[in-house]
């Protein structure tokens, strides 16, 4: 018995210099494209937080709460984002929430971008679902962690990383939950649209996705709550944000800056959430 | 307008071959299922709907009725026969056209109205019914009018800017009606459109239906599982079991000449009000007493029928001698029943002049008795 677990410990399988050796391998290869992507995505969020900086933040408060109120059409949820804003300005984390909001924007933007066509193609093809959904588990299960350092050698410190793991760990929900919208369309529904004559794309376009909308809005949700789940674990290979502060506070075991910069993060989802929830009653007339 | 040939419609099943030839040889549904896997949906399909007809296939659920609806639109594919679509040069068979030209037929030719509604409801109620025309590609602004139009026409020119989950069932149906009008296709195939609906708006509709029908003159094939329904709507009924027509014809035959045990049973059990007519009541001139080469209508009436049927006045009145009401052969067995009521002599049935028979009481009793005879 003994024998057998040291012949087992002695003999191991080389699981994890092989996957060393694959990403070795693209790095070498696409180094040059990786770089030109890297650069390129860093050089658009960068001009995103210059243009969310270069507004002055008592606009950009006015404007969310504009926002809410015309979004929503709630007084109490228009006075809270006012009082947030100016509670996370007081606290002076204006510039590190302007850089999450940028990166979880552009996270969100790619996950759409990428995750709704993929997941309308899982939906007409059983088949690519059927061989994403393993993908899209271990996605998700994976420790953000263990694709954090792939990624940390593929593209360099900095904010692209960052990016590019979150996106990992937010694109399933989009990709599962436009599945759902697209591929629970009634039956009865598409066969209105066959029989008076509706080509597939028209099918699609005036079927099935204004149905599958309530269910890929719910995705955006979550899209960009996972997001900012990622705040902390993107700061640790160099993306700016409200991240930064957490990690150093956590360094220097300073409770107070922990939890200011931890409850910008709060203020930041629960706004973000609100606005963009779908408003409970459609407007009748 | 629409002609079914020889149409056999199976889901599934392999090999097709064993398939056919069992289809051939008359084997029972579930046996060919048991072979081959097949569900048989119809076989040996063949009729005919005839242009501004209103043709209702009429059967228990399972019988395959629906299966043949959704073969003229190809929403389920023909196994083997020919389903022909549009008259003359026009015509096409929808089992084995291309695709375009089925779309194209689907797009102009036509309509269908489902059992649910089967509303968008992202869409608002114009919109909805505007759904067609919008598959056409024409200007967004002449859909919505011309489904505004069609509205109007079923009464829900205030409904418009609703959303569907805001109508009634009832309501939510005369949209999806609406929508089949937009698209002005010619043939409207109706799958047990009002079978979901309380019996008061399921009449209301069924009225409606006919009512607008003497404007658009549509052809319909229309789904029904309600014999009363397809009395009332159809100039043709079909009667369908496992997969089979088992009898085609006007409603009053399917009545007064029920093919089998199976249709009898039903027949047993519908209201003859509707669908008996004052011909097929009426007791014949010919089994009338003759007297002097003339018909005697009853003892005591006013006027001399001669041994054709022609009309004279016998003139010169003594005694009790009465002037009898007088029918046309159409009219159905709930306005003769008032008739009767106010009248105590027999009503006489003529057309064109001529007398073709009377209707007495007893005759009426006589149509309601015998439809019960098999029932157990």
């Amino acid at each position: 018995m003994n024998a057998l677990t040291s012949w087992l410990t002695d003999n191991k399988l080389p699981i994890g210099p092989y996957i060393e050796t694959f990403f070795e391998w693209l790095r070498v290869r696409l180094e040059t494209l990786f770089d030109l992507f890297s650069e390129g995505l860093a050089g658009l969020i960068e001009l995103s937080v210059a243009g969310l900086l270069w507004v002055p933040p008592l606009v950009t408060a006015a404007a969310v709460t504009a926002a809410a109120f015309l979004f929503q059409r709630s007084w109490k949820l228009a006075v809270f984002c006012m009082a947030a804003a100016i509670l996370v300005l007081n606290q002076g984390y204006w510039e590190e929430t302007m850089w999450t909001l940028a990166v979880i924007l552009w996270a969100t933007v790619l996950c759409m971008l990428m995750g709704v066509p993929l997941g309308i193609l899982c939906a007409h093809r059983p088949a690519v679902y059927g061989a994403l959904r393993p993908v899209l588990d271990l996605m998700q299960t994976l420790p953000t962690f263990v694709y954090l350092i792939p990624t940390l050698t593929l593209f360099g410190l900095g904010v692209v990383p960052g990016l590019i793991s979150t996106v990992i760990f937010a694109i399933p929900a989009v990709i599962r939950l436009t599945y759902l919208g697209v591929s629970n369309v009634p039956r009865p529904l598409v066969e209105v649209g066959q029989s008076y004559g509706a080509t597939r794309w028209q099918l699609l376009r005036r079927v099935e996705i204004p149905h599958a909308i309530p269910s890929v809005m719910a995705g955006m949700t979550q899209c960009i709550m996972l997001s900012l789940s990622m705040v902390v674990i993107a700061a640790l290979v160099g993306t700016d944000g409200l991240g930064v502060p957490v990690v150093r506070a956590l360094n220097t075991v300073d409770v107070a800056k922990g939890f200011e910069a931890g409850l910008s993060i709060v203020l930041l989802a629960i706004i973000l959430d609100r606005l963009c929830k779908k408003r409970a009653a459609r407007k009748r007339p | 307008m629409i002609h079914f040939e020889n149409v056999d419609i199976a889901f599934g099943g392999r090999p097709k071959s064993e398939l056919l030839s069992m289809l051939d040889g008359g084997a029972a549904n579930g046996e060919i299922r048991a072979r081959t896997g097949a569900i048989i949906g119809a076989r040996d399909v063949n009729f005919s709907v005839g242009k501004g007809d209103i043709c209702v296939l009429m059967g228990l659920s399972g019988s395959g009725k629906s299966t043949v609806l959704r073969a003229v639109n190809r929403l389920n594919r023909v196994t083997r026969g020919r389903v022909w679509v549009g008259e003359g040069e026009d015509r096409v068979n929808i089992a084995s056209c291309s695709e375009s030209t089925l779309r194209r037929m689907r797009m102009n030719r036509l309509a269908t109205v489902f059992q649910q509604a089967s509303l968008m409801p992202w869409l608002t109620v114009a919109q909805n019914a505007a759904f067609g025309l919008q598959l056409k590609g024409l200007p967004r602004e002449k859909c919505l009018q011309t489904a505004r139009e069609k509205l109007a026409m079923v009464q829900l020119a205030e409904w418009e800017d609703c959303y569907p989950d805001q109508l009634s069932g009832g309501m939510q149906q005369r949209v999806g009606l609406a929508r089949a009008f937009a698209t002005d296709a010619n043939i409207l195939l109706m799958d047990e459109p009002f079978s979901a609906l309380d019996p008061l708006i399921r009449q209301e509709l069924q009225s409606e239906l006919l009512a607008l029908q003497k404007s658009v003159h549509k052809t319909v094939l229309f789904v029904s599982h309600d014999l009363d329904e397809a009395l009332t709507l159809g100039n043709r009924i079909a009667i369908m079991q496992a997969g089979r027509i088992v009898q085609f014809g006007r409603p009053e035959e399917i009545v007064l000449q029920p093919a089998t045990e199976y249709i009898a049973r039903f027949v047993a059990h519908i209201n003859p009000l509707n669908v008996l007519r004052a011909k097929s009541l009426m007791l014949p001139l010919e089994k009338l007493p003759l007297e002097n080469g003339a018909r005697i209508l009853y003892p005591g009436c006013r006027l001399k029928v001669d041994a054709g049927g022609a009309l004279e006045n016998s003139g010169g009145g003594e005694g009790l001698q009465t002037t009898p009401a007088v029918v046309a052969p159409h009219l159905p067995m709930r306005e003769l029943t008032g008739l009767l009521r106010d009248h105590d002599t027999p009503l006489v049935v003529v057309a064109g002049g001529k007398v073709l028979g009377i209707i007495r009481r007893q005759d009426i009793c006589n149509a309601l008795a015998p439809l019960n005879r098999n029932v157990h």
